[in-house]
């Protein structure tokens, strides 16, 4: 299986034209020396051999277990129209539209994802989506840097841990100081952040929910920071905006957020949607794609890449990053998610979420042995339990649950910590199959 | 076409999603909530259906239309693969699920590590890097690392001036400062001038082999040699691969990393933009910096390990794209020893295919014996007024997504064509059919070249119009 | 190609009038048709010195982007604002209209390390 056409006949043909007797002299620049000491890979197989080997390999993975993960990825359920539209080749054969008359199609859909990022977030601009949540987070620090030409930022202790660490390795070869306060499962603690908010700081990253799940009003923080002309960096949950204070309300400068929860599946690792939006003022120091519209020669509407002096094939060393592409089938997939869902939708999802999620908070927090440690949450919560939690979630994963994150996996501290996330996905059979086997394993 | 914000009818709803079915709770303080419901468009399921349906049919594609579009590898993509990603039991995995409970995802990982190492010659592999780019940043974090670790004071990574535009700018970002060589009269990096520069206190030299030229440097092991003296490091810039494999593999020659573009060499889908992959590899003596976690095999059982000390870090939230390794790991088992051989052995013969009836029409700034891909000048053509520009806008008239265009750099009016492999003779013959008429239309209509594109449904695009006057979001 | 006389001109195609101790400072005519249709220009704030033949602005087009270098070193004291808003001044009127910024000399004597308008011409020729 090879998807080469070429018959020998025309093999024949063609080199005939070039003027070589064979393929293998089109390769003699490439000498013996330089060859291959070993290429010793399996021959290839048939489709239907490859299927087969590769369910079998399926058959060793299993999400059937009811889940209450969260972390940043959630299980939320993805319109039939999503996969649809998406599986049009139309739409994930090309490449960037370097060439806009004959790539109408993706422009459009990008710029209309780029309007809805903006109305979620009440942001003013957003470019056509990075990588993932994490290096959207890192390249919004960049940002922060060259606007301010300051060398220091902090990090709140709400910031999900895994985006710290991402952030960490890009930024280990820079002259900057990352100072990041303790994990903090509350609001952010104002007194730690102004403690360390000086005229050195460029920015401060805050996250909303936290990792944690706490819900907070960040404006306060906000303001504080641009008496000094230090910038805040909002990292968000995409689905939790149907129904919270927007990063935009509380006048916060760049925003960044993972968009799988909007119609990406889980997908083990990737691949993700990375958002970035923020002011009009620092649309030039912004990384990406950005597309904007404009009229072809007759004045009929249209849209172009635009800006592309910022990136990569043009301006080398001096790029506002060195990101070339990006995860627009990914985007493509949230436009198409955020338009079957509507307005109304959204909103609506949204609101179960937050309705199942304090259903499940009330009924954990009569058990004994087990506190709810946050206030206002959307839907992730935190608890403490009365012993370790590795131990609780293995009995509950012999009833067939998963029943949230150990928190240890990522603070050594926080054995008796388990994060949970109810979706709109949890019926209320399978929330009160988690309450009671929570118990048993509590008293056990 | 309409946008779907200006097809949104008040009151009119879309995907149904099920009813609360527990009591409702006490509202979150208004504080906390927004004033308003965002402003996101009401359409019902059909408008959705038949809005990004016409949307799709205003793109050329590689399923629609040829796509020679220079170092993007535009191969036809595999349904197979497509079918496999969407296996339920792939593609709906939590990232952070106990390790026994993702075995199979696990050992496609690990797999697809090491059918990496064999195609590459390479030691270790880490699959976490999200897009070529974000490997070409890996390869210098690592590259770094080691660095550090052995007490080297390093400045300068060294670029020949026919790199893409990543290779700069992931230096930058990673806060070296460049040096960059220029290109000789064959084609190649000019050694000469690569001696001169070369000093003790270069970290790395990036290059790709075949060049951006498409062009194979014989010289290439005399390069690592004399890298490696200096006490720099070789990296290996992968997105020419399709060009090379069975017939060179870097590790064998002296590159110490090497970046892969999973969605132009293994066949998973561009996405119109992304997503793509861009696994790193490396020799023996980096292995211990990559990124964690690592995949380990033990007793038949593969874990994640993240304890290694030298690690640098997370480059990824978790283990990289999956699912578009997934797919790459379909198609290297569906193509096999053979399959990638033959690969590499069609896509140069196209190329060459291409460049030997072309070369008598247009300039061929090198003329030799080309890789994958080869760049010809529309010099000639610009002397009557016609430019890359043109010839790409006419070609979308006659059904064909234009190569590209203005890269490298070093060639005046560049077009870089990349057929791959997958594509026929009579495909092929086409193309340089209209090529042909291009180059006796610049001669003889030349008008008839300018203005174009006409028969799409937007014509020639106001680029200037959308820099000045900035309109990045619909605002209603 | 326009090449005023009275101007004086660098290889990387600016130019500078030289009046009264003060310096006028724009990009040649050359560059702007090089650069094509200006979209952005990215001027320094006023009181900021620059340094002969180091960077101190820049100018974008829809494909290129292009660091404009001081001629001499000074202390900018006025830029051209009407830019912001109607960058195309420069590729209509590049000596006069679109000039860059004006500068407060901190030394003419620099001026010898520039070319006069025959020479900048003369420099031009043998680019192509």
């Amino acid at each position: 299986m090879s998807y080469i056409p070429h018959t020998p006949e025309e093999l024949k043909q063609m080199l005939k034209v070039i003027g070589v007797s064979s393929v293998e002299e089109l390769f003699k620049d490439i000498k013996p020396a330089l060859r291959p000491k070993s290429f010793n890979l399996p021959e290839g197989k048939s489709e239907f051999e490859v299927k087969e080997y590769l369910q079998r390999l399926s058959q060793k993975n299993n999400p059937y277990f009811i889940n209450f993960m969260g972390a940043g990825f959630y299980d939320h359920y993805i319109p039939a129209v999503v996969d649809a539209l998406v599986s049009r080749s139309e739409f994930y054969t090309p490449y960037t539209p370097y060439q806009p008359e004959c790539s109408q199609g993706i422009l459009q859909a990008m710029y209309e994802y780029q309007t809805a990022i903006c109305n979620l977030t009440e942001m003013d601009i957003a470019n056509a989506s990075l990588y993932d949540g994490g290096t959207a987070l890192f390249e919004a620090v960049m940002m922060s840097l060259r606007i301010t030409q300051r060398d220091k930022i902090i990090v709140d202790g709400g910031v999900n841990p895994i985006y710290q660490r991402m952030l960490l390795t890009h930024t280990a070869n820079l002259p900057i100081k990352i100072v990041r306060l303790p994990p903090n499962i509350k609001r952010a603690d104002r007194e730690k952040i102004y403690y360390h908010l000086d005229k050195k700081t460029a920015a401060v990253v805050l996250q909303n929910p936290n990792f944690f799940g706490s819900i907070d009003d960040h404006s306060d923080i906000v303001e504080k920071a641009h008496q000094i002309e230090t910038l805040v960096i909002e990292n968000v949950y995409p689905i939790s905006l149907g129904l919270l204070k927007t990063p935009g309300a509380m006048d916060v400068d760049i925003v960044t957020a993972e968009g799988q929860s909007l119609g990406i599946p889980l997908s083990f690792g990737g691949p993700y949607l990375g958002i970035l939006a923020c002011k009009k003022a620092f649309l030039r120091k912004m990384p990406g794609r950005i597309v904007g519209a404009t009229v072809d020669k007759q004045g009929k509407k249209g849209f172009v890449l635009t800006l592309q002096t910022r990136e990569q094939h043009i301006r080398g060393y001096k790029a506002t990053s060195n990101i070339c592409t990006n995860a627009a089938l990914c985007a493509l997939r949230a436009i198409i998610f955020l338009c079957a869902l509507g307005k109304q939708g959204f909103v609506k999802l949204a609101h179960l979420n937050y309705h199942k999620t304090e259903f499940t908070k009330k009924l954990l927090k009569d058990i004994p042995g087990v506190e709810v440690v946050n206030s206002s949450t959307f839907n992730e919560f935190t608890v403490r339990l009365k012993k370790d939690a590795t131990s609780v979630l293995k009995q509950l994963a012999e009833k067939g649950i998963i029943g949230g994150v150990p928190l240890n996996r990522f603070y050594k501290d926080m054995k008796n910590y388990l994060l949970i996330a109810v979706t709109e996905r949890r019926k209320k059979a399978e929330i009160l199959k988690f309450v009671e086997a929570l118990k048993d394993a509590i008293n056990l | 076409m309409q946008l779907i914000f200006e097809k949104s009818v008040k009151g009119r709803h879309g995907v149904k999603l099920p009813e609360l079915d527990v009591p409702e709770s006490e509202e979150l303080p208004q504080a906390y909530r927004r004033t308003k419901a965002p402003l996101l468009p009401e359409v019902s399921e059909l408008d959705v259906i038949r809005h990004f349906t016409r949307l799709s049919q205003l793109n050329y594609s590689i399923d629609t239309h040829f796509y020679p579009l220079g170092s993007c590898t535009m191969k036809y993509n595999p349904k197979f693969t497509e079918e496999i990603a969407r296996i339920e039991r792939f593609s709906n995995l939590h990232p952070l699920l106990p390790e026994e409970l993702v075995q199979g995802a696990l050992e496609v990982i690990y797999e697809t590590e090491r059918s990496l190492c064999e195609i590459t010659g390479m030691d270790g592999f880490s699959l976490q890097p999200l897009a070529g780019a974000h490997g070409e940043l890996t390869g210098l974090l690592l590259i770094t690392a080691f660095h550090k670790h052995y007490g080297h004071q390093k400045k300068y990574v060294i670029v020949p001036d026919s790199s893409h535009g990543t290779n700069p700018a992931s230096a930058g970002v990673c806060g070296y400062e460049l040096m960059v060589i220029p290109t000789a009269r064959d084609g190649c990096m000019d050694l000469k001038k690569y001696k001169e520069k070369l000093n003790p206190e270069v970290a790395a030299v990036m290059l790709t082999c075949p060049n951006t030229l498409g062009i194979f440097n014989p010289h290439i092991m005399e390069i690592a040699d004399l890298a490696h003296q200096a006490g720099a490091l070789l990296y290996y810039d992968g997105a020419n691969l399709n060009a090379i494999m069975g017939k060179m593999r870097p590790g064998d020659v002296g590159f110490d990393v090497v970046h892969l573009n999973l969605h132009k060499t293994f066949a998973t889908p561009h996405g119109g933009g992304g997503p793509g992959a861009g696994p790193i590899g490396v020799k023996k003596q980096l292995i211990k910096f990559l990124p964690i976690p690592r995949i380990i095999k033990k007793d038949g059982k593969f874990s994640l390990e993240y304890d290694k000390p030298h690690s640098i870090g997370s480059i990824a939230p978790f283990y990289g794209n999956f699912l578009v390794v997934l797919k790459a790991h379909a198609y290297i088992l569906l193509l096999g020893k053979s399959g990638l051989i033959s690969v590499s052995e069609k896509a140069v013969l196209n190329a060459n295919y291409i460049r030997a009836f072309l070369k008598d029409y247009y300039d061929l700034p090198f003329d030799r014996v080309c890789m994958h891909e080869c760049v010809f000048s529309a010099k000639r053509q610009a002397e009557k007024g016609i430019r890359a520009l043109d010839i790409a806008k006419y070609l979308i008239d006659k059904g064909f997504h234009p190569p590209t265009i203005y890269f490298p750099p070093i060639v005046k009016e560049a077009l870089m064509i990349e057929p791959t492999e997958t594509e026929s003779k009579e495909t092929l013959d086409e193309f340089i059919e209209v090529m042909i008429e291009i180059a006796k239309l610049a001669e003889e209509h030349p008008d008839v070249l300018k203005n174009t594109p006409v028969t799409t449904p937007v014509k020639r695009l106001d680029e200037v119009k959308a820099a000045r006057e900035l309109k990045l979001r619909w605002m209603g | 190609m326009n090449i005023p006389d009275g101007l004086f001109y660098t290889k990387d195609h600016e130019w500078i009038k030289i009046e009264d101790g003060l310096g006028t400072i724009g990009i040649t005519d050359y560059a702007q048709d090089a650069l094509g249709d200006i979209t952005f220009v990215e001027l320094p704030e006023i009181g900021t010195e620059i340094k002969q033949f180091e960077t101190f602005a820049s100018v974008e087009s829809v494909k290129a982007v292009s660091d404009v270098y001081a001629p001499m070193s000074g202390k900018v004291i006025k830029i051209n604002q009407k830019l912001s808003t109607s960058p195309e001044l420069i590729n209509k009127s590049p000596y006069e209209q679109g000039w860059l910024v004006v500068i407060e000399i901190y030394d003419e004597s620099e001026r010898e390390k520039l070319m006069r308008s025959k020479d900048y011409q003369k420099y031009l020729e043998g680019l192509e």
